[in-house]
């Protein structure tokens, strides 16, 4: 089956003389990661169903330096920030969307410092807007009644105080909305964060990403929805350890409403 | 009273205040001792988290039980303070209940101390069946052994006594004021709700020596006050003092942006400069230092953080949220608090001890307080400066010695080292080419 995803370029677009209404930063994981690629075509299923008008950099994009700097490495970030600010310049955009919450907290709050400054908003934000302006509808009750617990990623919800508009979109798919005891701004770390998803984790008695696996599993949800491709892995992870890969689907918000689309 | 007993009280008080102030003092030259960085912007908004965070402690509820409880003790502390005005002038001029001419106000100011003293009492009661029976994971963590351990206590022990004595001050006096036809100075004045239930411990013994009692006490309690005073720059409860001006220093950015260092900056936009010259040497102003990236001591620390140090009060909720800590990695942010303050006061009683300089002393932060598996195991998560009542940061601490482990060390772990490798040469953190980038789009 092939799909008719329609993913322009920036370069396509100012080719043909027009400028997107947003800027889609796909991000590492989305452009590469097996799991991750299915949460950005889920989006673009969504945007092209809303007839949004976006554009990717594609192979003009490049990592926004987000684990460097976490690792401590300011010289490769501040190269990484500079190359993407004049593509992104060059290109004069002006509204980024992403799904990865790191490239969001990066690109939104230590990019317009080196030069960067655009509107950035991440995917959850975006689709409640599309939601809002009556752009996206959802329709049909296959979450109706579901039982979704949703976890926190850090660098959407206690580093940038996003913890509604994902919320927001999953009561609007009719589901159940479950909180896990730490949630929000007490939310537990999924373990990925700070570059800890390119290491090995120093020794303890349990992997992080288990003990937060552990407080969603309590909640007895048949999903647990993220917003963060590493927090989607981790926990993925998480239920594997834990043998429930059967009752148990982790699923990212963009990836509900795409289902919940028939997209 | 003589004058011998005014003279010996502006003494003490001389002496009490003098010693803290000095401590104030090395404070202050301490937390100097960081980096300059730039905290004097939006004023309203800072004065607006001092007073919500530090003075409407909006963050120590978060955890009701002890919220609550603190509430108690620090409102005692801060009501109960305007009796020491009383006390101090009592104390320096010879009177006795000095402000007694307030009438009915008076009654009730002398009232609601002593409720309160109750309620302080019963709070801090709590607080050491908490800590030392019921023993709460966050106080018996490895962190606290030692000195920490019994700091609390002691601190716990002061207001216990403090309370006590100044009950007692009261119950003597009210004793006193009850005698049939007057005693002395000891003029009616006050309510007392609380003390009148310990007064009849004084009946049946001697107005003279229920008199000494009384001076006694309240010797004992002034006394104390100071001495507890003094004792703050030794213990971690300096945060009754620093909470105020850490809240108002404190960052402002959202919690996600850590700040980009500026000489990285000037060295990165040199170098992607096509006109730049590639062989010129560094333009090294006159007599400067080239600034070391990221920190390995103190003095690499900003004034802030070093502020941060002082004013942590060692309460280890952050090491309760901290992920790493859940999960028995020995990253604990109190303990990066606490290992920063204790390296710095090292450092300045080097300086103290060098006429002003300091001496290397062949230790750092880094390695002799803090390891390297400490810094690496964390997920920069913010969940301790979430929690943190008082705003404090231990995230950027140790991002900023993790910057020093890899821009003067080449220090990361290995599998960092592959990961940075693999973003310098193919844009990603994965051997993926930046060519590919847009191939999703037509798998399947």
């Amino acid at each position: 089956m092939s799909e008719n995803l329609i993913v322009p370029t920036m370069a396509e677009m100012l080719a043909q003389g027009k400028q997107p209404e947003v800027l889609f930063w796909v991000g590492c994981a989305g452009s590469f990661d097996d799991r991750a690629k299915k949460i950005t075509k889920a989006f673009v299923r969504i945007l092209n169903r809303s007839n949004v008008s976006f554009a990717v950099l594609g192979a003009e994009e490049s990592c926004t330096g987000d684990p460097a700097k976490r690792a401590g490495n300011e010289f490769l970030f501040q190269m990484q920030a500079m190359m993407n600010i004049e593509v992104l310049n060059a290109y004069e955009a002006k509204k980024i969307v992403t799904a990865c919450p790191h490239c969001f907290n990066t690109l939104k709050n230590e990019y317009p410092e080196l030069g960067g400054k655009y509107e950035v908003i991440h995917h959850t934000e975006f689709l409640k807007s599309l939601l809002d302006d009556g752009r996206l509808t959802i329709e049909g009750g296959q979450f109706k009644g579901k039982r979704i617990t949703f976890h926190d990623p850090c660098y959407l919800g206690r580093a940038n105080n996003v913890y509604e508009a994902p919320r927001d979109l999953i009561l609007k798919l009719d589901a159940e909305l479950l909180e896990m005891k730490r949630s929000k701004a007490n939310g537990l770390c999924c373990g990925a964060g700070g570059a800890q998803m390119f290491k090995d984790a120093e020794p303890g008695n349990k992997e992080v990403n288990v003990l937060r696996t552990e407080d969603a599993l309590e909640t007895k949800p048949e999903i647990i929805a993220a917003a963060c491709p590493f927090c989607n892995t981790m926990m993925t992870d998480g239920i594997k350890n834990k043998e429930k890969e059967q009752e148990v689907k982790v699923m990212d918000i963009a990836e509900l409403i795409a289902n919940a689309q028939d997209l | 009273m003589s004058y011998l007993d005014n003279i010996l009280f502006a003494i003490l008080l001389v002496i009490g205040f003098g010693y803290f102030f000095n401590n104030i003092k090395k404070i202050h030259r301490n937390i100097n001792l960081g980096i300059a960085v730039d905290r004097k912007d939006n004023p309203g908004l800072r004065w607006k988290n001092m007073a919500m965070i530090a003075l409407g402690q909006s963050k120590m509820v978060k955890r009701p039980v002890a919220g609550v409880l603190h509430i108690i003790v620090y409102l005692g502390f801060i009501i109960i303070n305007i009796e020491l005005l009383e006390i101090i002038i009592d104390g320096l001029f010879g009177t006795h209940r000095v402000f007694s001419f307030l009438g009915s106000a008076y009654d009730v100011l002398i009232g609601s101390f002593e409720i309160l003293a109750l309620l302080v009492l019963i709070a801090v009661s709590v607080f050491w069946i908490r800590r030392n029976l019921i023993r709460l994971k966050r106080f018996i963590n490895p962190d606290l052994q030692g000195f920490p351990k019994s700091d609390a206590n002691y601190i716990l022990y002061f207001e216990m006594v403090l309370m006590t004595l100044f009950l007692l001050m009261n119950a003597s006096d009210l004793h006193l004021q009850n005698v049939p036809g007057g005693f002395s100075h000891f003029v009616k004045a006050g309510s007392f709700p609380v003390s009148q239930f310990i007064a009849p411990l004084f009946n049946g013994m001697s107005n003279e020596s229920v008199m000494l009692f009384s001076e006694l006490f309240w010797w004992l309690h002034i006394v104390g006050i100071f001495v507890f005073m003094n004792y703050l720059y030794f213990s971690k409860h300096l945060h009754i003092l620093l909470a105020f001006p850490n809240t108002y220093f404190a960052n402002l950015n959202p919690l996600g942006q850590f700040d980009n260092l500026e000489a990285v900056t000037k060295e990165v936009k040199t170098m992607m400069d096509p006109n730049a010259d590639p062989f010129a040497a560094a333009p090294a102003s006159e007599g400067e230092v080239p600034a070391k990236f990221g920190a390995s001591d103190v003095q690499d620390l900003n004034w802030v953080q070093l502020l941060n140090a002082y004013t942590c009060t060692e309460c280890g909720r952050c090491t309760s949220s901290c992920p790493a800590n859940l999960t028995g990695k020995k990253l604990s942010p109190r303990k990066i608090m606490m290992d920063t303050r204790d390296r710095l006061e090292e450092v300045g009683k080097n300086i103290d001890a060098n006429k002003g300089v300091f001496i290397p002393d062949n230790k750092t932060l880094l390695n002799d307080y803090i390891t390297p598996e400490e810094l690496w195991a964390c997920t920069s998560c913010n969940a301790c400066v979430e929690e943190c009542p008082v705003n404090i940061s231990p995230l950027s601490i140790i991002m900023d010695m993790r910057r020093y482990l890899v821009m003067e060390q080449s220090a990361a772990p290995m599998p960092l080292n592959a990961m940075m490798t693999n973003i310098e040469n193919n844009g990603a953190p994965w051997q993926y080419s930046q060519q590919d980038r847009l191939n999703w789009k037509n798998e399947n």
